[in-house]
């Protein structure tokens, strides 16, 4: 643990995002404080976010890339092994969950589940690492880093929103506007009670995207909290670091199969018509 | 609410991967992986096959076997036959041989004794002609004790 002066300073300055934007005097550029940096609105970009992010997903799709284009249907090596083991996981998952036929199911569950898996496990990483290798890289000893972009409600949010906005594709795409709108309207207490089931039916549609993305930032924000609350008891940290890291291993994949798995269930619902809610 | 652009960054990003998974990374490996799972499928009926094939063939070389012993069997059985056909045809054939000879023997012997009873008799008849004319000293009328000599000639 750096020389902070409280608890709840280190504590807040890990908590604080790398964001660009625009700051109050109206010129362009990284915010060099927490409040700086909730002053600039919409219009801002979470740069730590999303650099892990891509750096992460850069590595997982490399990695797979690299072992599709020297894929054999001979003896795998170890590392076609592995990969094989995580998309057959996948494609076993999604036969069991996914009733339709739609080529992208496949790509799209293997693609959260990796890339969230990847982003989650920067979470086992000692929570000072990262930020402090920022802090040297960019030569500024106060820089802010978040490591685990999955504890960004926008990275999280983000998956959320794509997935929903693939559900109202493909709803409409199978069903039609009107079969779409209908499952609103006419469910689950047909035609006569319209008001009230618009009223059930919106809001648990809507709660779609909220859930997927609070769940899995909930608990991955809360395990980073515990790590850094952890740093901050001295020696003891390291029993009780590495305690909290097992248990964490648990959580991290499960949070990332979670998110597969509602996915494939939310597309399974957009492709299957008339089902009762 | 601490909601920015980067949810959008977050989005484009995530469509990229997805369609660079769908394109490059999901079809080669499931494909792979979809080929081996034929190649064992295929492996295991072919290692089926070959073991249906070897028990027939065992069978059947059991079959031929169990045949040729069979045909052995006849065959040394066929040849014990004719072996003691054979030497009983020869012991009848010695037997016969020897009858037949015995036979000849004795015939033989039958017509030398005829022969020397031929010879002896006639040896007699003069002995006796001779002995009574000794006996008379006179000559004694040939042509009247001929008949008389015979038949004392064939008492002998």
């Amino acid at each position: 643990m750096p020389e902070y002066e409280s608890g709840t300073e280190y504590i807040a300055h890990h908590l604080g995002f790398l964001r660009f934007g625009q700051k109050a005097d109206g010129s362009w550029g990284i915010a060099h404080s927490v409040e700086e940096a909730d002053a600039m609105g919409f219009w801002a970009i979470n740069v730590d976010s999303m650099l892990m992010s891509l750096l992460l997903g850069v590595i997982f799709m490399g990695l797979f890339y690299f072992v599709s284009r020297r894929a054999t249907s001979g003896i795998p090596g170890p590392l076609q092994n592995a990969v094989e083991f995580i998309v057959e996981m996948v494609q076993t998952t999604v036969k069991s969950t996914f009733f339709a036929r739609n080529e992208l199911i496949g790509p799209l569950a293997l693609t959260i589940f990796c890339w969230i898996f990847m982003m989650n496990l920067m979470d086992l990483v000692p929570v000072d690492w990262i930020p402090l290798l920022a802090q040297v890289v960019a030569q500024d000893s106060h820089l802010y880093f978040k490591a685990v972009p999955t504890t960004d409600l926008n990275i999280t949010a983000g998956f959320a929103i794509s997935v929903f906005v693939l559900v109202i594709y493909y709803s409409i795409k199978v069903k039609g506007m009107g079969g779409f709108l209908g499952e609103f309207a006419f469910h689950p207490f047909g035609k006569w009670a319209l008001p009230l089931n618009l009223i059930m039916e919106i809001p648990s549609f809507l709660a779609k995207p909220v859930s997927l993305a609070l769940r899995l930032y909930g608990n991955m924000f809360a395990g980073e909290m515990i790590f850094m609350v952890i740093a901050m008891v001295g020696l003891y940290q390291l029993p009780l670091h590495f305690a909290w890291a097992v248990f964490h291993i648990l959580i991290i994949t499960l949070q990332a199969y979670l998110f597969m798995m509602l996915t494939i269930v939310y597309l399974n619902q957009a492709h299957t018509k008339s089902e009762a809610h | 609410m601490n909601l920015n652009a980067t949810i959008l960054g977050q989005s484009i990003a995530f469509a990229v991967f997805v369609w660079f998974c769908l394109k490059y990374v999901w079809p080669p490996i499931t494909a792979a992986m979809a080929e081996r799972q034929k190649k064992i499928a295929d492996g295991l009926e072919a290692a089926d096959r070959a073991q249906r094939d070897l028990n027939l063939a065992q069978n059947k070389a059991a079959d031929e076997l169990r045949e040729a012993k069979v045909k052995s069997a006849e065959i040394i059985d066929m040849a014990n036959k004719r072996s003691n056909q054979i030497v009983d045809e020869a012991k009848d054939k010695a037997r016969d041989e020897g009858q037949r000879l015995i036979a000849g023997a004795k015939a033989e012997i039958e017509m030398e004794v005829q022969r020397a009873r031929e010879v002896l008799r006639a040896q007699v008849a003069a002995i006796a002609i001779s002995g009574a004319e000794k006996i008379l000293e006179s000559s004694v009328d040939q042509a009247a004790n001929e008949e008389l000599v015979k038949k004392l000639a064939s008492e002998l």
